[in-house]
């Protein structure tokens, strides 16, 4: 591939750009000609079965997988092998996953604190006084000293969310992040979601929940098969969508 | 029957009453039938005639003074061993001993070295952690000599001082290496992960005692002419090697039990490689295989006994020399009975820290 340094500047540029992206595990093709642009402050929602790629896709956005064809473009830097570079993008994008993820071995404070102090080079106490702030936001400050497995999932998966947000992504990545959770749980992480959204912050949110996607995306695309089947803004999407495939999907899941 | 449920209806009960209590026990567990009973008394016998036996050999018909087998009249253990060659188990038997207070003040030295990274809760932890980084050049500087002190080369240290060296070293490094194996061997980099495999298997594959006797027989051939290095230096490079293919695969073995969730996670924040390894993975890593770890330092430890195959005076070397002098013919079970014990007394020693360890480490994080 290229040097690595190519950028593309301008007020219009887009938060992330993939253009013709392949990817393959093996033989298997799992991501099939990705055309996508998203817009600064844009709220994306993936959808689609199992095994349609849709997680993948997000992963290649801050490279937990490698693409083999095709270019990714995250806040105008191409995603090349560069490790100081994929370093410095993932610094700039928050990832929420299914399982947490949250570091068992560390309190809820220092799960939030560890990368604005490892990475950004922030001051301790700094650190944590930022941690605190994002832990009032999603609502559960006063759990800051216990460890992640005290917590419910719910808990958890907000944890999960502040801790990403301390990094002051200008995106957010969401890879189903309610799917792990019990029902009564699920609330409480789609509203800080929400508010997120509310904030004007780009997200990409791989979900079922048709209901979040339904009021807070821009646009909602539905993946089969490793392949974008649909692109559309939510009333389009759901009431009149152009392929089968996403008909034959809704009238499943609705 | 029909009655529906409503909230509220089942309070709180407080448990049964306890089932537990030492009669109790007893009879779940030692007399619960005929055949129990007997088993246990049959047992039970048989212990107390062994601890008997045991008591009157080691003690009440032993000698514990003496010059020479001759001065052990009694019908029991021969103690005399032991104690007249107090010194040299310690230090070896051509350590000066004028210059007995060096290697002892190693040891004392030692102690606060290590105490700050076996307790959190130690005053001036940090202070002491600086100084056990300056510990070997010091233990080093003590042992050997040098800056005013005579020195005394490594051909001269023995015994329990000889030991404690080559297990300590052998600790300290293989830790740090098993770990880098470890991560070499998952690494992307092929060149770097064939490298560790073939290391790790052949070390792996040969005994101890075929390592021990290369390092010391054949690797001198090798070495251009004139240039030879220390037979001590040699032992404990090849123990450590040795025990460093055995962590690596015990590290490796807790790699794999971290879900790769926690590596994305945090490489997703940006964290670098190193970072990630040794803020995230490695911490939950090795605190699942602390068993494992410490089971090999043991094993280490007491395979440092090996090194009297190839002509040093350890533990093992040295009592092997003191049983086979004229005035000592006839012992033997009490001098090694005598070694078995220190050497019980270091590896169980770890063995319980290990143990405290684990369960303040689960206190940790539930």
């Amino acid at each position: 591939m290229s040097d690595g340094m190519e950028t593309e500047q301008g007020p219009e540029a887009a938060a992330i750009v993939l253009r013709g992206v392949h990817k393959w595990y093996g033989q298997f093709h799992v991501l099939k000609n990705i055309d996508l642009t998203v817009q600064n402050g844009e709220r994306i929602v993936i959808c689609g079965p199992s095994g349609s790629g849709k997680s993948t896709l997000i992963r290649c956005i801050n490279r937990l997988e490698e693409h083999q064809q095709g270019e990714i473009l995250v806040e105008g830097i191409k995603l090349t092998d560069d490790l100081k570079r994929i370093d410095e993008i993932r610094s700039e994008v928050g990832m929420v996953f299914q399982q947490f993820n949250l570091f068992p071995h560390k309190t809820i404070l220092e799960n939030c604190a560890l990368a604005p102090i490892r990475v950004r080079k922030m001051p301790r106490k700094d650190a944590e006084e930022l941690a605190m702030q994002y832990l009032e936001r999603v609502k559960i400050p006063e759990q800051a000293d216990k460890y992640p497995a005290q917590l419910s999932g719910g808990q958890q998966q907000r944890v999960a969310i502040a801790r990403a947000l301390c990094m002051n992504p200008r995106i957010m990545l969401f890879d189903e992040p309610t799917s792990a959770l019990d029902p009564e749980m699920i609330k409480e992480v789609l509203d800080v979601m929400i508010e997120l959204a509310e904030e004007g912050m780009t997200m990409i949110v791989v979900t079922h929940e048709m209901g979040f996607a339904r009021t807070v995306a821009d646009r909602i695309i539905f993946m089969d098969g490793g392949e974008i089947i649909e692109d559309a803004p939510p009333q389009k999407f759901f009431e009149a969508p152009e392929s089968e495939r996403t008909k034959e999907f809704l009238a499943q899941i609705l | 029957m029909s009655e529906m449920y409503r909230a509220g209806e089942h309070p709180d009960l407080p448990p049964p009453v306890e089932t537990s209590g030492v009669r109790r026990w007893l009879r779940a567990n030692l007399f619960s039938s005929v055949l129990s009973s007997l088993t246990t008394l049959v047992l039970a016998g048989f212990i107390l005639w062994i601890l008997k036996s045991a008591l009157i050999w080691g003690m009440l018909e032993a000698d514990f003074f003496g010059a020479s087998f001759r001065d052990c009249a009694s019908a029991g253990a021969c103690w005399a061993v032991a104690s007249a060659r107090f010194p040299q188990y310690w230090f070896g038997f051509f350590y000066p001993s004028a210059q007995y207070w060096r290697p002892l003040l190693a040891f004392a030295l030692l102690s606060v070295a290590v105490a700050p990274w076996l307790s959190e809760s130690i005053k001036y932890r940090r202070e002491l952690k600086i100084f056990s980084l300056f510990y070997p050049l010091i233990a080093l500087l003590l042992l050997y000599g040098g800056a005013g002190l005579a020195i005394v080369e490594t051909d001269r240290w023995g015994g329990f001082l000889l030991t404690l060296v080559i297990g300590v070293v052998g600790i300290v490094a293989s830790l740090p290496i098993g770990i880098l194996l470890a991560l070499g061997r998952r690494s992307e980099m092929p060149v770097v992960r064939t490298l560790c495999v073939v290391f790790i298997e052949i070390v792996r594959g040969v005994p101890l005692i075929t390592v021990l006797f290369t390092a010391s027989v054949l690797l001198p051939l090798f070495l251009p002419d004139g240039m030879s290095f220390n037979k001590l230096l040699r032992v404990l490079i090849m123990v450590s090697l040795f025990a460093s293919a055995y962590m690596a695969e015990i590290v490796r073995g807790g790699l794999a039990a971290i879900p790769p969730g926690q590596e994305e996670a945090a490489r997703a924040m940006g964290l670098g490689y190193w970072q990630t390894m040794g803020l995230i993975v490695l911490p939950q890593a090795l605190r699942i295989v602390i068993p494992g770890i410490v089971s090999s330092f043991i094993g280490l430890f007491k395979d440092t006994s090996l090194v009297a195959i190839v002509g040093l005076y350890d533990l093992l070397g040295l009592t092997q020399a003191i049983l086979k002098e004229t005035g000592w013919m006839g012992v033997k079970i009490e001098a090694y009975v005598f070694i078995g014990a220190i050497f019980w007394i270091c590896c169980f020693s770890m063995s319980r820290y290990a143990k405290h360890l684990e369960e303040k480490l689960k206190r940790g994080h539930v």
